[in-house]
C-alpha cells in the first residue's frame, strides 16, 4: 500500500512550466455559448426550454434522460437562439442549445444558496450532485452522483482524489489544488459522508510541490484524510494507476473501481460537488489550460460551460504573432482529441486547449516504418497489455482476436505505447478504432 | 527369393487395406444431394461472403436443401440465379442486378477541405478520431475503406470521392457495409433517379459547405410524374420501386445532386 509508482508508464516532456505559475482567470464567455446535450457518458440530456425561452445563469435547460445521464444548466443568463445540431469536439453533429448571452449574468432563483453540510443526509447530498449535473471532469464524463451510489457504500475503503495531473501542458488542476484546496476537502469530507468506512487519499504527482503542501495545510488535522505524493510518470492519472498506488489492488477484468473497495475522483469534480452541495451552484464553470508553443500567452482560465473554444483561444491572446500553428487539440497532448472547428463549445469534461506549431502527428506519419518488433511497447503499457500484437491484429481485421485473445478492450488509450514507437506507429489509434468496431459488432448482436 | 517374399508381404498388406477401406466406404457412405454440387458449379467460386454463408459451399449447400432462395448469392446474374432454380426445381424467382450507389458527390473541386488528416489511413479510423478533413460533416472521407472492401474493382476513389464502376459491380454490398458513413445503398441497375448527396443540414449551410449537395428545393419532387421523389426534411429521396427513369427531376436539378444512372 500507498506505493511509489505503478508498472509501466511513460515520461514524456510535461511542458507544464508555461502555464503553471499563472493564476486563474475568467475568460469572457462571447456572445453565443454552446452546449451539446451529449457531454457526459450515458443517454443525452432532454431539453427542457424552447426557441426564443430566457434563461437565467444556473437554469436547468436539459435533464437527464434516464438514470446514467446529467442535467445541463446554462452558464448564462440570455435567449436560447436555438436547438439544432451543431459540430462537437468530435466533429460530428450533436443535438445542442445555442443560448445567445445577454451579459448580465443574472442568476437563477437559488443558485448561490449556502447550505450547511452537517444538516445534510447522504440522499439530500446525493440528490443535490445530481440536481447540479456534476460529472467526471477529468475526461471521462462520468455522471459523478452514479459513481457515488454504489451498491454497497460500506464495502469503500478509499476515496482517491485524483490530483495527479501526469497529462503534459494541462496545469489547471494544479492551480486548482493550490488556489481551492479548502473546497477540495470540503468536497471530499462530502464524500466521506457517503461512504463511512472510508479513507480520502489525495494523489499528486511529485512536480506540483506547491500544490502538495496545499493540500498537505488543507488536510492537517482531518485524521480520515491525507495526501499521498507519487513519482511524476504518465499515465500516472489513470484510474487504475491510482487505485494501484495507494491499495496495491488491480483491477481486473470485468471489474469496476467499486469492486476494489474505491472510488475515484478528478479534484475538478471533488470541487464541484462541494459548490453543487453547499452553495448551491450547478455545474456551469470549470478549471482551465491553454497552452503549447502555438499560443501567445499560455494560461489558466476558469472558463463557463458552453463557450466556444475560439473565446477561449482570444482570452489567451490567439495565436503568436505571425504564427500559424498545425494542431490544436482539445485537452493535452496524450489523449486530447484534435479539433478541425473552434466552433464548438467547452463541454464540462474538456480541461485543456494545446495548440502546436508542428503537427507532431504529421510528423511521426513522415517517419512511419514498419513494426521493429522491439517490444518496447509492452514495456510501457500500464496495463500489460501487448500493443505490438494488438496492432498486429487490428490491421488484418482480426477484431476477435484482439477482444478474446489480447483483451484488447481493456486498453485504456493513454498513448503510452505511440509515445514510445521507435517506429512511429499509430497505435493509440488503431487500437481506438478496433474498440469501437467490436462494441459495434456487440450492439449488432444485441439487436439481432 | 527374397524379392519375391518382399512382394508378396506388401501385396497381401494392400489387398487387405483395401477391402477395409472399401467396407468402411460402403458403411459410412454419406449421401450427398447432387445438386448440391450442379449448383455450387454455377455459383462465381470466389467466396466473397455477401450472402451472409462462410463461402460459395455452404450457400450451395443451402440452396440445395431449400434453406435459401435460389436467389441467394447477390453476386450471380439474373440468368444463372434462373439456372440454379431450374437445378432446384423450382420456379425463378425475380432476381433484380443491383449496383452500389455513392450518395456523395463532393469531390475536390465541389467542396473543400477544411482540416488535414494525420494517422491511420482507413475510413473507418478516421471517422471514430472524429477528423473529417471536409467542410462537410456528412460526406464521403475518401480513404477507400470500400475500395478496399470490394472484391470486384468496382469502386475507386476519383477526386477524394468513391466512385462506382456500374460495369463491373456485382451489387454484393460489401462495400456499403465497410462505409463508416453509411453512404452507399444498392439500387436496381439501370436507368433509374438518384441523389447524389447525404447531408441533412439545411440547404444555405449545404450551399456553403459543397456546390455538389441537395439543398431540399423540392424541384425534383414537382417534376416526377410517378411520385418517386419525396423529400426527408431539407435532403431529396428516390423511391426505387416507383422511379421509371425519365430523368425530368435530374435535369431541373439545381445543384445536380440529382443524377440519372445509365
Amino acid at each position: 500500500m500507498f506505493k511509489k509508482t505503478f508498472t509501466g508508464g511513460v515520461h514524456p516532456p510535461d511542458g507544464k512550466a508555461l502555464a503553471r505559475d499563472l493564476p486563474f482567470r475568467a475568460c469572457p464567455p462571447g456572445e453565443e455559448l454552446i452546449f451539446p446535450l451529449n457531454q457526459h457518458i450515458g443517454k443525452p440530456a432532454r431539453p427542457v426550454v424552447q426557441k426564443g425561452d430566457h434563461v437565467l445563469a444556473g437554469q436547468l435547460i436539459a435533464e437527464a434522460e434516464g438514470f446514467v445521464s446529467a442535467n445541463i444548466a446554462s452558464s448564462v443568463s440570455g435567449t436560447v437562439k436555438a436547438v439544432e445540431n451543431r459540430r462537437n469536439v468530435f466533429g460530428v453533429p450533436a443535438l445542442s442549445i445555442v443560448i445567445e448571452n445577454d451579459g448580465q449574468d443574472t442568476p437563477a432563483p437559488g443558485v448561490g444558496a449556502r447550505v450547511d453540510p452537517a444538516e445534510l443526509t447522504k440522499e439530500e447530498i446525493l440528490a443535490a450532485i445530481q440536481k447540479a449535473g456534476v460529472v467526471g471532469m477529468g475526461g471521462a464524463g462520468f455522471p459523478t452522483h452514479v459513481k457515488l451510489a454504489p451498491k454497497n457504500p460500506e464495502a469503500i475503503e478509499f476515496v482517491l482524489v485524483n490530483g495527479a495531473e501526469c497529462e503534459p501542458y494541462i496545469t489547471c488542476d494544479d492551480r486548482l489544488m493550490r488556489n481551492f484546496s479548502e473546497e477540495i476537502t470540503g468536497g471530499l469530507e462530502l464524500m466521506l459522508a457517503l461512504f463511512p468506512n472510508a479513507r480520502g487519499v489525495v494523489v499528486i504527482e511529485e512536480n506540483k510541490p506547491e500544490a502538495i503542501a496545499a493540500m498537505t495545510d488543507a488536510c492537517a488535522g482531518k485524521d480520515r484524510m491525507r495526501v499521498h505524493a507519487v513519482q511524476t510518470k504518465y499515465p500516472q492519472g489513470g484510474e487504475r494507476s491510482v487505485i494501484s498506488v495507494v491499495t496495491g489492488r488491480h483491477i481486473k477484468l470485468g471489474m469496476l473501481p467499486a469492486d476494489a473497495g474505491c472510488v475515484v475522483e478528478n479534484v475538478s469534480t471533488v470541487r464541484a460537488i462541494y459548490r453543487a452541495v453547499c452553495h448551491s451552484e450547478p455545474l456551469t464553470e470549470r478549471p482551465f489550460t491553454v497552452s503549447g508553443d502555438g499560443v501567445a500567452s499560455p494560461c489558466n482560465l476558469l472558463v463557463k460551460t458552453g463557450t466556444p473554444f475560439l473565446k477561449v483561444l482570444e482570452a489567451a491572446e490567439g495565436f503568436p504573432e505571425g504564427a500559424s500553428p498545425e494542431k490544436l487539440i482539445c485537452g493535452g497532448p496524450m489523449m486530447g482529441i484534435a479539433l478541425s472547428s473552434l466552433e464548438t463549445g467547452v463541454c464540462k469534461n474538456n480541461n485543456a486547449l494545446t495548440v502546436f506549431l508542428r503537427d507532431p502527428v504529421a510528423l511521426a506519419e513522415e517517419q512511419q516504418t514498419a513494426c521493429l518488433r522491439c517490444g518496447r511497447c509492452n514495456q510501457v503499457c500500464p496495463l500489460g497489455l501487448t500493443p505490438q500484437m494488438m496492432a498486429a491484429a487490428v490491421e488484418r481485421k482480426d477484431f476477435d482476436r484482439f477482444e478474446k485473445k489480447l483483451y484488447g478492450m481493456e486498453c485504456i488509450a493513454c498513448g503510452s505505447c505511440t509515445y514510445i514507437c521507435p517506429a512511429k506507429r499509430p497505435l493509440m489509434q488503431l487500437f481506438k478504432q478496433a474498440k469501437a468496431e467490436v462494441a459495434a459488432a456487440k450492439r449488432k448482436g444485441a439487436t439481432a | 527369393m527374397d524379392i519375391l517374399i518382399a512382394t508378396l508381404v506388401v501385396g497381401v498388406i494392400g489387398l487387405v487395406l483395401g477391402v477395409a477401406l472399401v467396407a468402411t466406404g460402403r458403411k459410412f457412405r454419406v449421401e450427398t444431394d447432387p445438386r448440391e454440387a450442379e449448383i455450387r458449379e454455377l455459383l462465381p467460386g470466389n467466396n466473397c461472403g455477401a450472402c451472409g454463408y462462410a463461402g460459395c459451399d455452404a450457400v450451395a449447400a443451402a440452396i440445395a436443401k431449400g434453406e435459401a432462395p435460389a436467389n441467394a448469392c447477390p453476386v450471380c446474374s439474373s440468368g444463372k440465379a434462373e439456372q440454379i432454380a431450374a437445378v432446384r426445381g423450382v420456379a425463378a424467382q425475380a432476381a433484380e442486378r443491383h449496383v452500389a450507389f455513392v450518395r456523395c458527390g463532393g469531390d475536390c473541386e465541389k467542396t473543400s477541405v477544411t482540416a488535414q488528416y494525420a494517422g491511420v489511413a482507413d475510413c473507418r479510423a478516421a471517422a471514430l478520431a472524429g477528423l473529417n478533413p471536409w467542410a462537410c460533416a456528412h460526406g464521403c472521407l475518401g480513404f477507400g475503406s470500400c475500395v478496399e472492401a470490394c472484391q470486384y474493382d468496382a469502386i475507386h476513389v476519383v477526386d477524394g470521392v468513391a466512385v462506382v464502376d456500374d460495369s463491373k459491380c456485382v451489387g454484393c454490398g460489401l462495400c456499403a457495409a465497410a462505409c463508416p458513413k453509411h453512404l452507399i445503398e444498392l439500387i436496381p441497375a439501370g436507368k433509374t433517379a438518384a441523389v447524389r448527396c447525404s447531408s441533412p443540414d439545411k440547404g444555405t449551410e449545404v450551399r456553403k459547405l459543397c456546390s455538389a449537395g441537395c439543398i431540399g428545393c423540392g424541384i425534383c419532387a414537382k417534376q416526377c410524374p410517378d411520385e418517386a421523389v419525396t423529400l426527408d426534411g431539407t435532403l431529396a429521396r428516390v423511391d426505387n420501386t416507383k422511379c421509371a427513369g425519365c430523368g425530368k427531376c435530374a435535369e431541373k436539378c439545381p445543384t445536380h445532386a440529382m443524377v440519372l444512372t445509365k
